[in-house]
Formats: C-alpha cells, sequence, structure tokens
C-alpha cells in the first residue's frame, strides 16, 4: 500500500481549515490570542493544560485537535507507532524573549520549561498517548522535501506505522500552523514532495 | 545495507579542544567543571564547566575573523575544522552534509546590547548554521536538530538514517551550546542547579551543573576516511520515544526510555551484549531515577555505566555527541572511565556504575539521552 496524506489541517491569517475547508474564520484585526481562544472553544473538549502553554504550543495543540478529531491513533496503530516530525523557523524564539525578559525581576520557570521548539512534541503525545519517535528540525522556510522523504523513511523501515508532519512557525504575532497525517492507506493523496507542498501552499 | 561508519571525532569544552586531550583529562581524572563568579550570569557563585576565552581566541584567530562570528559559531568551526583535517572528508561535496545539534544556539546574543553587533537573525538557528556551512563553504544546506536534551543523540541517528537512504555518504554532526544567563537563570528558576558538582546517581545528588562546548562527529559510508589503526566502528541502531506523560519531568516508569533501548538494539542485532553505557545522568533526582528504572526494564542493570556530566556538566545540544565521542575512545581504546562524582547509589534500582578506570574490551556500547518534552533516544556503535 502506498504513504498517503490521509488528512490535513492548517492555520493562518486567522483562519482554520481542515482538509481545504473553512472551519472558522476571523479578521486579521483579531489579536492571536483572542483567535487561539475561539478555536479552542470551537472545539468543544476541555483541556485545561491548553491554558498553561506558550502561544507555540497552543498553537500546534489546537491544529493537532482538528487534525486528530474523530481518530485514535494509538489504539489503532499502538502508542509506540505514532510518529511526530516537526520543523519550523523560529524554533521557541517568541517565549525565548519573553522568557528572558522576566530574568531580571524573577526568572519565571513556567516560561523557561517552553523555551524549547520540541514541547509542541510533548504536548501533544500527552493529550495524544503518542509515545513512538518525535524529532524537531529547524528549516529557513517549510522544506517539503526533507520532511516527505524522513516520513517515509520512518514508515518504510517500520519505525513507525503513522507521522504527524508539522510545521509550526510563530514569532511576534506572525503565525503559520500546517499539520498532515501520513499512514499507509488507500484513501488519500500520495505522500510525496510535490503533493506535500500544494497541501501546505493550499 | 550500507554499513555507516562513525569516524573521527572532536571534543571541545573547557578540558581540552581535542578528543585526544578530553580523554586523557578524563582518565587523569580531571574534571572540567569549577566554581565560577559571573555576575552577569547569576548573582552567586555556581559550578559550571566553561571553555576558556583566551584558548578560544588564540585558536580562533588562526582560522577567521572574530567580527564575523559569534562565539558560539567559533567553538563550532574549530570542532568542525578539527573533524575535517583529521579525516580529509570533502566537505564541499553534494554527498557532505552537516548537522547541527544545539538547543539553544546563539541565544546570549540577547543579553548583550545591541546582540553583540551580530544582526538579530544570528539567533535564528539556521541561519547559525548557514554561517558555519559558508565558512567552509559546503554545497548543501545544513540540517539543525533542536530536540531538547536529546538534539545530540538525535542528531546521530538522523544522520545514519540520511545515509542509509543514500542522500549522502559523510555526514558531519556538530553538537555545541554555551552556557549563558538564559540558561542558567532557567535552571536556576527550577531549582534544578547543584550548588557542588553534580554528582550523577549518587544518593547526594543536588541537581545539574550546566557545562558549554561542542563535539563534533563524522559519520560516513566511506570506509578509506577511518584511521587505519582504529578500531572500525558503525552506528549499530538508533531509536527515539516519547513518555507522554510530563513536559518537564520523566516517566514514571522509565518504560518509554527502555522501549528506546530496546528498539536500538534490535536493529542493532546485538542481542543482549552491550559492553558499556553511556547514560545520560543528569544528576536530578527524578531523570536519575527514571534512567535506573528504564535500564533494569531493558535487562541492563549489569552493564557498566557512566555518565560524563561530571566532567563536561550538562551541555545540553551538545551533550549527545560529546558523550558518544568519548563512548568512540572508550570502545577504541578500551578503557572504561569512571563516573565522575559518583559514591553511593542513590537510585531505587541496581546499576553497575564504573568506579574507576579499568582497562576492558569495549566493542559494544549504548548511548542514550532523555529531555523536557518526555523524549528519549538511544543509540548503537558497535565494532566490526
Amino acid at each position: 500500500m502506498s504513504i498517503c496524506i490521509s488528512t490535513y489541517c492548517s492555520i493562518r491569517n486567522n483562519q482554520i481549515k481542515l482538509n481545504g475547508e473553512a472551519l472558522l474564520t476571523k479578521g486579521v484585526e483579531v489579536p492571536f490570542n483572542e483567535f487561539i481562544k475561539s478555536a479552542y472553544d470551537l472545539n468543544a473538549s476541555p483541556y485545561l493544560k491548553f491554558f498553561k502553554m506558550d502561544d507555540l504550543c497552543k498553537l500546534a495543540f489546537i491544529t493537532s485537535e482538528f487534525l486528530l478529531k474523530n481518530r485514535k491513533l494509538s489504539e489503532q496503530y499502538g502508542a509506540e507507532n505514532v510518529s511526530l516530525l516537526f520543523a519550523n523557523t523560529s524554533s521557541s524564539l517568541d517565549t525565548d524573549i519573553n522568557y528572558y525578559n522576566t530574568v531580571k525581576d524573577f526568572a519565571s520557570p513556567s516560561l523557561f520549561v517552553y523555551t524549547l521548539p520540541n514541547i509542541m512534541l510533548g504536548e501533544i503525545s500527552i493529550r495524544n498517548k503518542f509515545k513512538g519517535e518525535n524529532a524537531f528540525f529547524v528549516f529557513d522556510n517549510f522544506q517539503a522535501d526533507f520532511l516527505c522523504n524522513y516520513a517515509t523513511q520512518l514508515i518504510r523501515e517500520q519505525k513507525a506505522k503513522t507521522v504527524v508532519i508539522g510545521w509550526v512557525e510563530l514569532l511576534n504575532e506572525n503565525y503559520e500552523a500546517f499539520l498532515c497525517l501520513a499512514e499507509e492507506t488507500p484513501n488519500g493523496t500520495e505522500l510525496t514532495n510535490e503533493n506535500l507542498n500544494k497541501y501546505y501552499n493550499g | 545495507m550500507k554499513i555507516v561508519f562513525a569516524a573521527q571525532g572532536n571534543i571541545i569544552s573547557s578540558m581540552g579542544f581535542t578528543a585526544e586531550e578530553n580523554f586523557s583529562a578524563m582518565e587523569q581524572g580531571r574534571t572540567g567543571i569549577q566554581k565560577i563568579t559571573r555576575e552577569d550570569f547569576l548573582s552567586f557563585s555556581f559550578y559550571a564547566s566553561l571553555v576558556d576565552d583566551g584558548k578560544l581566541n588564540k585558536k580562533f584567530s588562526a582560522l577567521g575573523n572574530h567580527l564575523n562570528y559569534t562565539r558560539l559559531e567559533e567553538i563550532f568551526i574549530l570542532s568542525i575544522a578539527d573533524v575535517i583535517e583529521k579525516s580529509g572528508v570533502d566537505v564541499k561535496s553534494e554527498n557532505t552534509l552537516l548537522i547541527i545539534s544545539t538547543t539553544k544556539g546563539n541565544i546570549n546574543l540577547l543579553e548583550e546590547e545591541n546582540y553583540g553587533g551580530f544582526s538579530e537573525k544570528r539567533l535564528l538557528l539556521a541561519k547559525m548554521a548557514s554561517e558555519i556551512t559558508r565558512y567552509f563553504g559546503m554545497k548543501n544546506y545544513p540540517l539543525v536538530v533542536s530536540n531538547a536534551c536529546i538534539s545530540g543523540v538525535l542528531a546521530i541517528i538522523t544522520a545514519q538514517r540520511l545515509i542509509y537512504s543514500g542522500q549522502y555518504d559523510n555526514v558531519i554532526v556538530s553538537g555545541g551550546d554555551l552556557v549563558s544567563e538564559f540558561t542558567l537563570s532557567g535552571f536556576n528558576s527550577f531549582k534544578a542547579l547543584s550548588d557542588e558538582p553534580c554528582k550523577p546517581y549518587d544518593a547526594a545528588r543536588k541537581g545539574i551543573t550546566l557545562g558549554e562546548g561542542c563535539g563534533t562527529l563524522l559519520l560516513t559510508s566511506n570506509e578509506r576516511l577511518l584511521n587505519i589503526n582504529d578500531k572500525k566502528i558503525k552506528v549499530a541502531g538508533g531509536s527515539v520515544s516519547n513518555d507522554a506523560n510530563h513536559i518537564s519531568g520523566p516517566s514514571r516508569t522509565g518504560e518509554e526510555l527502555a522501549l528506546a533501548v530496546s528498539n536500538a538494539m534490535k536493529e542493532a542485532e546485538c542481542g543482549s551484549a552491550i559492553d558499556f553505557i553511556s547514560a545520560h545522568g543528569t544528576a536530578t533526582a527524578f531523570n536519575d531515577e527514571m534512567e535506573s528504572k528504564a535500564f533494569s526494564v531493558a535487562g541492563l542493570q549489569n552493564v557498566p555505566l557512566n555518565s560524563m556530566k561530571g566532567f563536561f556538566g550538562h551541555t545540553l545540544g551538545a551533550a549527545g555527541v560529546i558523550e558518544a565521542v568519548v563512548t568512540l575512545e572508550t570502545m577504541k581504546r578500551n578503557v572504561l572511565l569512571p563516573s565522575q562524582g559518583f559514591q553511593n547509589s542513590g537510585v531505587s534500582e541496581q546499576l553497575n556504575i564504573i568506579t574507576q578506570r579499568e582497562k576492558r574490551e569495549v566493542n559494544t556500547s549504548l548511548k542514550t539521552a532523555s529531555g523536557f518534552g518526555g523524549c528519549n533516544a538511544a543509540v548503537i556503535f558497535k565494532s566490526i
């Protein structure tokens, strides 16, 4: 069976799109915090850890909630077979700056813990009980070829049965999230460099 | 299937600027950890392992202009240059990739006025990495791994996979991080800093000691790049897992680290024949306890084990690579090094912690790491 993109979700310009269909749209004047809270409210199931997260994790978390709604990947594939492969440009710099601004006064441990980009993977893993391979890479811009090759290799070499591929970027109110699910399924678009780019740009 | 050889390595730390200098210092029982007073970092004295600025400036002057590179970039360049020189790897080839492993990169620029005279963009990890590839005239865009304290081990695993997949013949993995006000204040805010040199697995351990430096390791499918007299060692297996438990505390059972270990051992086809474990051993109460459970679950409680944090401190994104380079030296020299700072066991499961230097045949080694975000990684090196 070929490895396919079975579902994909993006959040940018205050709009959430799942498989190309808009689920929530807010005016561009709405600040990120307000927008992401409405996205949380729309998604229904309460999860109090959300309110402790930094903006980058909130963004990644909400995108994953929409992407994985109605799926129980840990039950379907086994927790150790669900993999997370994420990347972005600014690492955790947005929170790094916020944290560093607290240092002279009273260094904030609750901010410091978010000064690592892979905390996103931790939050999503905790929420969904994912225990498989996880990796975070940093690029200048979205690198479909690397992500596509790496995810394909994880599945082909039986290191994972499914891979959540993610690009989650946030710095100074500029943000963008794109997540997709790669798995062996007859129902989807083949995971290729071109298709990944197409969905990312769509 | 291709073989991915672990070729030449370099370490830059407070103990030296080559792998050999560092290993010799460790063999003599020296540690890089010292009491430091730096009021720009912390308002009180602390223990850390810092790279000597005078030596760094002197060595880098021979390679480039200080005005063009940040302190961390200079350390990276010196470390990578040593590996290139010793291996003769064609650094400008399309078949050669650089992987940079770091948690915080140039974060110290935040602490300096006007970013120390550098562009704000230097805070971006990919920008920092591309300055390094540009210095060496490398064709391929660098890959940056930033996955907390498993970054270095994950970078080695990623390199192995990229060579297996046929995308590259040579991957230079270089891990580096600095001690800064940023990291010190952060771990201090967590009450995780020890007020004496760290004591991994010890009953009296009080937390971590930070360190800075860089480790660089060449991985290659090209056997001719290996030193002719060295033991031939391959990267035989690697695996990563997540605890799915807590973002800043480890698993309660150690099962997830054990999962990464057993997956790596399966890939390495080494049965249970591990001769040496270079463990993570940060000297926090919870981490070391979790590791003892994990090694017990994996059936490795009798394998000689050390943590190198008592020598280098915790060098964050550099740790996995630095400790892998020492592990490879351990295998080449057949010398086990003691776990610096350890006296009496303070973990609930039995571990075979090395207490003195010992000559012993070491042909298969396991290197592990765990970090914030609940991540765990394991890699196996095997002589052939």
